[in-house]
């Protein structure tokens, strides 16, 4: 994260009292020390993560929201304290706007086809932006199919960011619902949603954004970015897989129809007609990931501890070592270099692909994501079939940049 | 660089990676397949030129790593002259070594290809070293006009 990054803050970081926290970065890979720089896929978990699943499961497990047995209701209140974590974690103003589901791409769906079913109908448009993961892209084509709608999608420039101008002109009356990442997971963008949000507001359409590559890095406020809907994962936030979340401003949640049937999600059933259960239980439907639940506001809670702006101001200055560490290797090329962007780093290295690139790493213990990143349309922007990925989480060292850099030599030494 | 990276980029492999070998499009080629791995986007495409049952002409195009590039090389390096028989007989070899069921390397008739020796020990990237293959029996075969990893 750029702009309000110090260097006071990043100065007071042990980054190496935080690494002790995460068991697995003390496993070895080949016999070397693990980097792990691919957490824009999944991050890795602390013990307290680790331990509240082995709590839960050993003293407190049942369902929830039904039993009267002392079981039941250790878990209910685990699962609740759970969500208003997340409540808090994201300054939603109440904890009916917070629905767990398995995480982002669910969320997302959950909307395309709640939200969008009712609202969205022929000759309308859905406007998204050229950075998308596929997960904020698929969903609103088979809504779009579905309802004979257009997708719109906002171009981006060479750095990877969304230009605003066009993005502007693409909102207009007939334009429904917009829905934008907060943060590129193939780039590393930052894309300016609270600007964004008000121009789509102009013109009367709903918001979406899609933060499950934000959370993990910057403090998130809902209700300053006044975003319709705000979707995350929980996997990628330090916490279990399996397990996210849907924030969704409660006018818009009440008017909306549930989107799957089951227990949970009722409040009274009969072959003639079943009455729905109040927000957030009506999206709710069947038992939920409760022990992933209670493991992700253990996650929250951990990674405030350790404070998000500290984190921000740790990764900004990972990012500018990592930028000007890997600018320096003849060859190597950054993809994605905007003006504002978490501690994301694309490259592509001469003509060398990046599935070989992987590889090479991978026997040095290095661990980075190669491929088009579920962004296909982002590679193609750029005329890539793929890129190779660094993506650093607040445990991650400069030292372990270096071992990149040195590790990213090694490779062109073989292909020389 | 480690000793089994060593056994992985062996040089023919690097070599082939960096200039294919009947990396163009032929005229009068009598089948054509491609190949597909979704999971890493690598794109084959196989030309055969097929007489009297032998392998007169073969020819590839596509994108991919250093392991799929210098496979299709290589491949279209073996085949050319070959019978069908031999082709199929070839598959099967290569097959088994680039999925570690030829522990002693003791394969007949592999020659250049056993380069690819190495890539056993890389389970993520034995599609890489085959799909050119897969593609290849599909055109020999007749079998559609696509093939996918996956």
């Amino acid at each position: 994260m750029s702009g309000n990054a110090s260097a006071p803050a990043a100065a007071g970081f042990d980054v190496e009292r935080i690494r002790r926290d995460f068991p697995i970065l003390s496993e070895r890979a080949y016999g070397r020390p693990l980097v792990y720089l691919d957490n824009a896929a999944t991050a890795q978990k602390p013990r307290a993560v680790i331990d509240a699943l082995v709590r839960f499961y050993t003293t407190e497990n049942a369902n929830v929201h039904r039993g009267v047995h002392l079981l039941s209701e250790r878990s209910t209140a685990a699962y609740e304290d759970a969500r208003r974590t997340v409540q808090t974690f994201l300054n939603a103003s109440s904890v009916r706007e917070v629905i767990f589901t398995r995480g982002a791409t669910e969320s997302i769906n959950l909307v395309a086809q709640t939200w969008g079913r009712a609202n969205v109908g022929a000759g309308d448009e859905i406007l998204i932006s050229a950075l998308e993961h596929h997960s904020n892209i698929v969903p609103w084509q088979m809504l779009a199919e579905e309802k004979r709608a257009t997708l719109r999608v906002a171009p981006i420039d060479d750095r990877g960011e969304v230009i605003l101008e066009e993005y502007e002109k693409l909102l207009g009356p007939r334009t429904k619902i917009v829905a934008l990442a907060h943060v590129s997971n193939a780039l590393g963008t930052v894309n300016p949603v609270r600007r964004m949000v008000g121009m789509a507001h102009n013109h009367g359409a709903v918001t979406l954004i899609d933060g499950a590559q934000a959370v993990p890095h910057f403090a998130t406020d809902v209700q300053s970015l006044d975003c319709d809907f705000f979707a995350f994962s929980g996997h990628k936030l330090f916490g279990p897989t399996g397990i996210g979340g849907l924030y969704g401003k409660a006018s818009l949640l009440e008017a909306m129809p549930p989107w799957q049937g089951g227990g949970d999600m009722i409040r009274s059933v009969t072959f003639e007609k079943t009455l729905y259960n109040d927000l957030p239980y009506k999206f709710e439907a069947g038992t939920p990931h409760i022990a992933g639940a209670v493991g992700l506001g253990v996650a929250i809670d951990y990674v405030t501890g350790v404070g998000l702006d500290e984190i921000a101001a740790y990764e900004h200055e990972l990012l500018v070592y990592a930028t000007e560490r890997l600018s320096r290797i003849e060859g190597l090329r950054l993809v994605g270099t905007a003006r504002h962007k978490a501690a994301v780093l694309s490259f592509v290295l001469g003509g060398i692909h990046p599935h070989d690139i992987a590889t090479i790493l991978d026997r040095r213990g290095i661990a980075i994501r190669a491929g088009h990143h579920c962004a296909q349309p982002v590679m193609e922007r750029y005329g890539l079939a793929a890129t190779s990925r660094a993506s650093l989480a607040f445990y991650n060292t400069k030292e372990e940049i270096d071992a990149l850099a040195a590790g990213i030599e090694a490779v062109k030494e073989i292909f020389h | 660089m480690s000793s089994e990276l060593n056994e992985l980029y062996q040089q023919v492999i690097v070599d082939h990676a960096k200039r294919p070998r009947n990396f163009r499009v032929p005229t009068g080629a009598s089948r054509r397949v491609d190949g597909y791995n979704p999971l890493c986007g690598d794109k084959v495409t196989i030309y055969v030129k097929v007489e009297d049952g032998v392998v007169r002409d073969i020819s590839f195009q596509g994108s991919g790593c250093a392991i799929s590039t210098a496979s299709a090389s290589l491949l279209t390096e073996a085949l050319k002259g070959k019978t069908l028989e031999d082709a199929e007989a070839l598959f099967e070899s290569f097959h088994d070594l680039v999925t570690g069921l030829d522990p002693a390397h003791e394969e007949p008739g592999l020659g250049k290809l056993a380069a690819f020796s190495g890539v056993c020990d890389y389970p993520t990237r034995v599609k890489c070293a085959t799909l050119a293959w897969h593609t290849l029996r599909a055109a020999l075969k007749g079998e559609g006009d696509q093939v996918s990893t996956e």
